[in-house]
C-alpha cells in the first residue's frame, strides 16, 4: 500500500459563535476568536491504496484536483465560513468542526476507501489531522 | 481519530557530555556537540493532543490553554537556558531524545489534570536536520 498526499491552499474568514448565544456570551466563550478574523488554510489530502498497474496512480491526481476545486476550493475559498457555508450555523467553525465537515465531504466525493487522512493547518502554528481506522 | 497539533518554539544551550564518561570517550560519541562551553538551538516543539471534542466549543483543548501550560511547564523552565542546568538533565544527557521524553512528560501530566485531552505525541525539531518524536504515530 501507498499513501499520497496533494495539498491546496485557501483563504477564508470566520468568526466562531453558537446560534443560541448573544454576542457578548459568545465574545465570553470564544474571546477575540469571536471577532471577524481570517486564515490563510492549507489543506493536505491523502489517499492510500495500491497504484493502478497501467497508470501507475492510487487515483489521477488532475482527477484528486478537480475534486479538491469543485468541492472544497468553490466552497470556502474567499469566503465566509459563516455567512457563505451552512456548516456552522450551530456550531463555531474550529479548526476541529471544520477538519470534520471537509471530511465528510471528501468521503463522500471520493472512491469508497481511498481516504487516508486530512491535515488541515489553520496557519503555521496549528493543525488539526483527522485519521481514517486502517481498513 | 483527530488529533490537533500545535507548535511552539523556544531557543536552548546545551552540552552532550555523558560524565561517566571520559572526555575522549564523549568527544568520540557525541562529536562536536560535545564542546565543554556549550552550543545551542532553536527548538522546535510540535506538541500533538487527542480527545472527544467539545461540541459547545469546537474543541478538543483550547490552545490558549494549552500556550499557558506550555508557558509554564517548558517555556519558563527552557527558554534561553543550559538545558544541562535543569535538574532533570543531571542524570541524563540532554539530547533531542531525551527532551523529547521530558517534555512530553512535563506537558501530560499537567494537559491531563487541567483538559479532557491527552498529549499523545512531542516533536521536538532540533535543527532542520534532525528531530525526535515521543509517543505514538497516527
Amino acid at each position: 500500500m501507498v499513501r499520497i498526499t496533494r495539498a491546496i491552499d485557501f483563504s477564508a474568514s470566520l468568526r466562531y459563535a453558537r446560534a443560541e448565544f448573544a454576542d457578548e456570551e459568545n465574545a465570553a466563550l470564544f474571546g477575540s476568536r469571536a471577532r471577524h478574523h481570517g486564515h490563510n488554510y492549507r489543506l493536505e489530502v491523502t489517499l492510500r491504496g495500491e497504484p493502478d498497474p497501467i497508470t501507475g496512480m492510487v487515483l489521477n491526481l488532475k482527477d484528486l484536483q478537480q475534486i479538491l476545486d469543485d468541492e472544497i476550493m468553490a466552497r470556502f475559498d474567499h469566503r465566509d465560513l459563516n455567512l457563505d457555508t451552512p456548516y456552522f450555523e450551530k456550531d463555531p467553525p474550529s479548526p476541529e468542526n471544520f477538519a470534520r465537515v471537509i471530511r465528510r465531504i471528501l468521503i463522500a466525493a471520493l472512491p469508497d476507501g481511498l481516504l487516508d487522512r486530512i491535515r488541515l493547518q489553520q496557519d503555521a502554528d496549528l493543525w488539526v489531522d483527522v485519521v481514517e481506522p486502517e481498513p | 481519530m483527530i488529533e490537533l497539533t500545535r507548535r511552539y518554539g523556544f531557543p536552548a544551550a546545551h552540552i552532550l557530555r555523558q560524565p561517566s564518561l571520559s572526555d575522549a570517550e564523549n568527544l568520540t560519541t557525541y562529536g562536536k556537540c560535545a564542546n565543554p562551553n556549550g552550543h545551542g538551538h532553536n527548538y522546535g516543539v510540535e506538541v500533538t493532543v487527542s480527545g472527544p471534542i467539545d461540541e459547545r466549543t469546537g474543541r478538543i483543548l483550547s490552545p490558549d490553554l494549552l500556550d499557558r501550560i506550555f508557558e509554564e511547564r517548558v517555556e519558563s523552565r527552557f527558554a534561553r537556558r543550559l538545558l544541562n542546568d535543569d535538574e532533570i538533565f543531571r542524570d541524563r544527557v540532554p539530547t533531542a531524545e531525551n527532551i523529547a521524553l521530558v517534555i512530553h512528560a512535563a506537558l501530560a501530566d499537567e494537559v491531563a489534570k487541567r483538559s479532557s485531552a491527552e498529549v499523545v505525541r512531542v516533536k521536538i525539531v532540533e535543527t532542520r536536520h534532525n528531530s525526535c518524536i515521543s509517543g505514538a504515530l497516527s
